[in-house]
């Protein structure tokens, strides 16, 4: 299974009074795309208008530099996954995988091979007799995962397929997602408005707020980088970092990042995303003598004073943010290119 | 604590709707009562009431069996697509419940009539709707037709779109997607709509006996039974007819349950 390179060249997404400015945007070829926006933005429409089950009001689309735009969906070899399965009822689990393979006229002894494959894959080998209705939402989305991937689709696109499950499950799926992308390389387009899934899954993310791109980039970029205030704002602050895991024995973990290591609760190994809340992280001029786990000094590279609130960004590096009172701002007396100390609690520190 | 008391209005509600249940169950339990087995029997025996009952049976399930070809596709558009005109639509399938089903036997003989348009376009086919099975079958067809596209209609509706959707993208054509995704999940309401059709096809009598008196349709020899030789004669075939109709509900009701299963 290969990726296919996807652009869009100032598409158009119209649907009763809801539109969305012209749409112009690479993928690459294996890329794993997320589009982040709030809901009711209209990603789904996006996805749609991609997989060919709407017509888009104009612009173009191309797949690895063949035009689609007028190709009916069966004819794209796209991959859809809803965020609410949309299995089949009146099939078995093995006869939804099937479905795209009958489609196809494989013969029976290929197609069970082949879902017995996917099923495999996707560890959902003892449900195959079974009837959707009676699946739970984590089993039925690997079910419609399968489903897809049955047709070896040279896109994959997924309408926040993680939003119906409960945490542990979505944690899980989450996992799933990672390994399949990094297992069979095609392209996934996903969109959703859980940050956390764009900044783990990602390897580029796309903003869309009120109806425009605003921001592509890859992770790191649009969280730490937003491109205008507008991405600022919706992707608010967040202090997101990747980095090892080390246990330390007694009930904490180092997390090392590039150039210094932070504090965590927990005992755990291996590659991890953390977020920081900014006002969890405090900030002074004289070293902090506190309970707070991790310090580290710093020097101001900019401050945003939003009137009752100042967001202070902190190159250590890497760089922090953090939130202050616009009181405390004045009080201080904080300019940019001066140094100060900052500190937070393991505790603060939100691992995914 | 004290034991709840019904409520005073709901025993009232139970009484008026009581009546009501006995108005419908009674005369039909009576007319069944009044008809000894053997008579029932002896009617069965009649070449003249067998040859009517089949063709009440026959002609309403062709006029079922037309409605299911063009009615079914026309119930998916109404389903799944909006388009202008599209509540006029709506409204003109149920004109048939409300209009004089002898009014509609008039408009229709206007129309399909031995001298009437559609009558002489399609009399070198050899189809004469006067006094012939085809009047019958269209009379009918034309005053149950509501009953399936308004079932067919409301199934389709009930599924998903989403789930076409997603055959598309697995490679289904709009037909596959039709006929593999939407019709075996709307199938149980078409099932329950032509039982419901072909019932009150079965029933059909004022836009009958405007077409074709003869061949004479079951409610036909009931009628005329009982204008020539009185409510005696009458009755063995209105039991028959009762207890066939009783047959086609129990029918029914079976396919409009629920089926088995766990459902999240």
């Amino acid at each position: 299974m290969s990726g296919g390179a996807l652009r869009l060249e100032a598409l158009e997404v119209r649907l009763e009074g809801f539109r969305l400015a012209p749409l112009t945007l690479a993928v690459e070829a294996g890329t794993y795309l997320v589009i982040v926006g709030p809901t009711g933005a209209g990603k789904t429409l996006i996805l749609e208008t991609i997989a060919g089950l709407r017509r888009p009001a104009g612009g173009q689309l191309f797949l690895d530099g063949a035009e689609i735009t007028a190709l009916p969906p069966e004819r794209r070899q796209t991959g859809f996954v809803y965020q609410d399965y949309l299995l089949f009822p009146h099939l078995t689990v093995a006869e939804n995988i099937a479905y795209g393979l009958r489609r196809r006229g494989l013969r029976r002894r290929e197609r069970e091979t082949r879902v017995e494959a996917l099923a495999a894959m996707l560890g959902i080998e003892p449900l195959l007799d079974r009837r959707p209705a009676t699946l739970s939402g984590g089993e039925a989305q690997r079910v419609a995962l399968a489903r897809a991937l049955a047709v070896e689709p040279r896109l994959l696109l997924l309408d926040e397929p993680l939003s119906a499950l409960d945490p542990a499950t979505r944690l899980r799926l989450r996992g799933v997602l990672a390994r399949l992308h990094d297992a069979l390389g095609m392209t996934i387009i996903h969109v959703t408005h859980d940050f956390e899934e764009a900044f783990t899954l990602g390897d580029r993310v796309a903003v869309i707020h009120e109806g425009q791109l605003l921001q592509v980039g890859t992770p790191e970029e649009v969280f730490r980088r937003p491109n205008s205030e507008q991405v600022a704002r919706f992707v608010g602050v967040q202090n997101l970092f990747r980095g090892r895991l080390q246990p330390l024995g007694d009930g904490y973990s180092r997390l090392h990042l590039d150039d210094i290591s932070i504090t965590v609760v927990g005992e755990a190994e291996g590659e991890a995303h953390l977020s920081i809340r900014p006002e969890e992280i405090v900030l002074s001029r004289e070293p902090l003598h506190s309970s707070a786990r991790n310090s580290f000094r710093g020097r101001i590279t900019a401050i945003e004073d939003r009137g009752t609130l100042a967001y202070v960004a902190v190159e250590v590096p890497p760089v922090f943010t953090s939130v202050i009172t616009h009181r405390s701002l004045e009080e201080m007396g904080l300019r940019v290119g001066e140094e100060v100390h900052i500190a937070f609690k393991a505790s603060a520190v939100h691992l995914f | 604590m004290r034991r709840r008391r019904t409520e005073p209005l709901t025993v009232l509600f139970a009484a008026l709707g009581g009546l009501l249940l006995l108005f419908i169950a009674a005369p039909l339990l009576w007319t069944l009562g009044a008809v000894s087995p053997a008579a029932l029997m002896a009617a069965l025996g009649e070449g003249e009431v067998r040859r009517a009952i089949t063709l009440t049976l026959w002609a309403s399930l062709v006029a079922t069996v037309l409605a299911l070809l063009t009615g079914v596709p026309l119930a998916y558009l109404l389903a799944r697509h909006d388009f202008p005109g599209k509540r006029f639509v709506e409204g003109l399938i149920d004109v048939p419940i409300v209009v004089p089903h002898s009014a509609a036997g008039i408009a229709l003989l206007l129309l399909f009539g031995r001298e009437a348009i559609v009558g002489r376009l399609l009399a070198p086919l050899g189809l004469r709707f006067v006094a012939a099975v085809p009047g019958i079958v269209i009379a009918m067809l034309f005053v149950s037709l509501a009953f399936l596209v308004d079932a067919a209609r409301d199934g389709f509706a009930a599924i998903d779109p989403r789930l076409e959707r997603v055959a598309r993208t697995l490679g289904a054509s709009p037909w596959q997607a039709f006929r593999s995704i939407a019709l075996p999940l709307a199938w149980r309401s078409i099932l329950s709509g032509m039982l419901m059709m072909w019932a009150r096809g079965l029933s059909e009598f004022g836009a009958v006996i405007i077409l074709a008196y003869h061949p004479m349709v079951a409610p036909v020899l009931i009628f005329e039974r009982f204008e020539a030789y009185g409510l005696d004669a009458a009755l063995p075939v209105a039991a028959l007819m009762i207890l066939i109709s009783l047959a086609v509900f129990v029918l029914l009701r079976m396919t409009t349950r629920r089926p088995e299963g766990r459902v999240r």
